[in-house]
């Protein structure tokens, strides 16, 4: 038997494009499902990455990423579900904490690219705990609109690796939906780093 | 030289700056010179797969990394090899087997057996060292393809080479 999720959430799409104006410097990489869609209904930039597979990686490459540009702000927004598969990345960031990396999750608590099934976030996982747990301090939840700018001070200082688990509602947005392809993408990125293709 | 030695001077020949790896044996050496290399970055894994992922964010970043693994990692993988095809990222792994040569734990041979094919299937280059004088020189080529060429390939370091595991202390 499952209990019903009382809490109301917040827009997605919202507080991302909250969160996303007020961090102009920083490079984004985006979990596959509606974190992609929300960061780009924001805005498509060259410095966003959106990932349309790879579960369980968005950390890992945000992880990689801001080891390699300590001087930019690297931002990993995805879902609840992802992050779940790829839990343990969570310990490999607690290992390194990188200053200069923020992990936004945003958690309605279901697989909403699947026909919206409950996920462990609303099942019994807590998401805090398990990053506290995994070395990760400044980890934390957020429950109303003014915790964007929060983060957004917390992304631009590069001054410790933090958590923050958004609690959206599971409230379905519009389609917006960038590029699939992934090597377009990743030269874009690039080239607004000032680095060449090969 | 010993082959270690040479695997870990191949990667800074090739402006490697990050390594990644779920800990064997045979990495050893390379993980030790790593982690004492103020220039190199070690990260240790819990899951290969991590890797995977983590040597594309470097990429995208300017950075060359090479992911260390275990024949059994491989399988661990195989979804996230998606990301190299979808976005054509280099890639450059080193891959120690196991199952294929002296091996004393029949669990290691399931994986070991499929690990060139598994790679094969998600498109990844398979390079394989033998013996130890080539050892230098393939990680060089390996790493000249994957981030000159833009090309995925992995180094498969033959069981015999790593030597028999020890079970019962002497």
């Amino acid at each position: 038997m499952m209990t019903e999720q009382t809490r109301e959430g917040l827009d997605r799409r919202r507080f991302i494009k909250d969160l996303v104006e007020s961090i102009p410097d920083a490079l984004i990489v985006t979990g596959l499902g509606s974190p992609s869609y929300d960061v780009f209904a924001a805005g498509d930039r060259p410095g966003n990455f959106y990932l349309w597979g790879a579960m369980g990686g968005s950390v890992s490459m945000g992880l990689g990423l801001a080891l390699a540009r300590p001087d930019k702000p690297v931002v990993v927004v995805t879902g609840d579900g992802e992050m779940l598969m790829g839990i343990g990345s969570l310990g490999t960031v607690g290992v390194k904490l990188p200053p200069n990396l923020s992990i936004v999750v945003l958690d309605n608590g279901h697989y909403g690219e699947t026909g919206m099934q409950r996920s462990h976030a609303s099942l019994g996982t807590d998401l805090v705990a398990v990053a506290k747990g995994f070395g990760i301090a400044e980890s934390f939840t957020v429950e109303d609109h003014a915790g964007s700018s929060e983060i957004a001070d917390r992304i631009n200082a590069r001054e410790g690796t933090c958590f923050a688990q958004v609690f959206i509602s599971a409230k379905e947005s519009p389609r917006a939906l960038p590029a699939r392809d992934g090597v377009y993408i990743k030269n874009r990125f690039r080239d607004a780093l000032g680095l060449s293709p090969i | 030289m010993s082959w270690q030695s040479s695997i870990f001077e191949s990667l800074k020949a090739a402006d490697v700056r990050q390594v990644a790896y779920v800990p064997d044996a045979g990495h050893s050496e390379t993980i030790r010179a790593a982690q004492a290399d103020p220039e190199v970055h070690d990260t240790v894994l819990t899951t290969e797969e991590e890797g995977v992922a983590l040597v594309s964010g470097a990429w995208l970043g300017g950075q060359r990394a090479a992911l260390l693994m275990q024949s059994s990692g491989v399988g661990n993988c195989v979804n996230m090899f998606s990301l190299l095809e979808s976005g054509r990222f280099p890639f450059l792994t080193l891959v120690t087997m196991r199952g294929e040569y002296a091996e004393f734990n029949p669990w290691q041979e399931p994986m070991g057996r499929a690990t060139q094919q598994a790679l094969e299937l998600m498109g990844i280059h398979v390079l394989r060292v033998s013996h130890p004088d080539e050892m230098g020189e393939v990680v060089s080529a390996a790493a000249f393809a994957a981030f000159e060429a833009g090309d995925r390939v992995a180094v498969l370091i033959s069981q015999s080479l790593i030597g028999r595991k020890q079970w019962v202390k002497p």
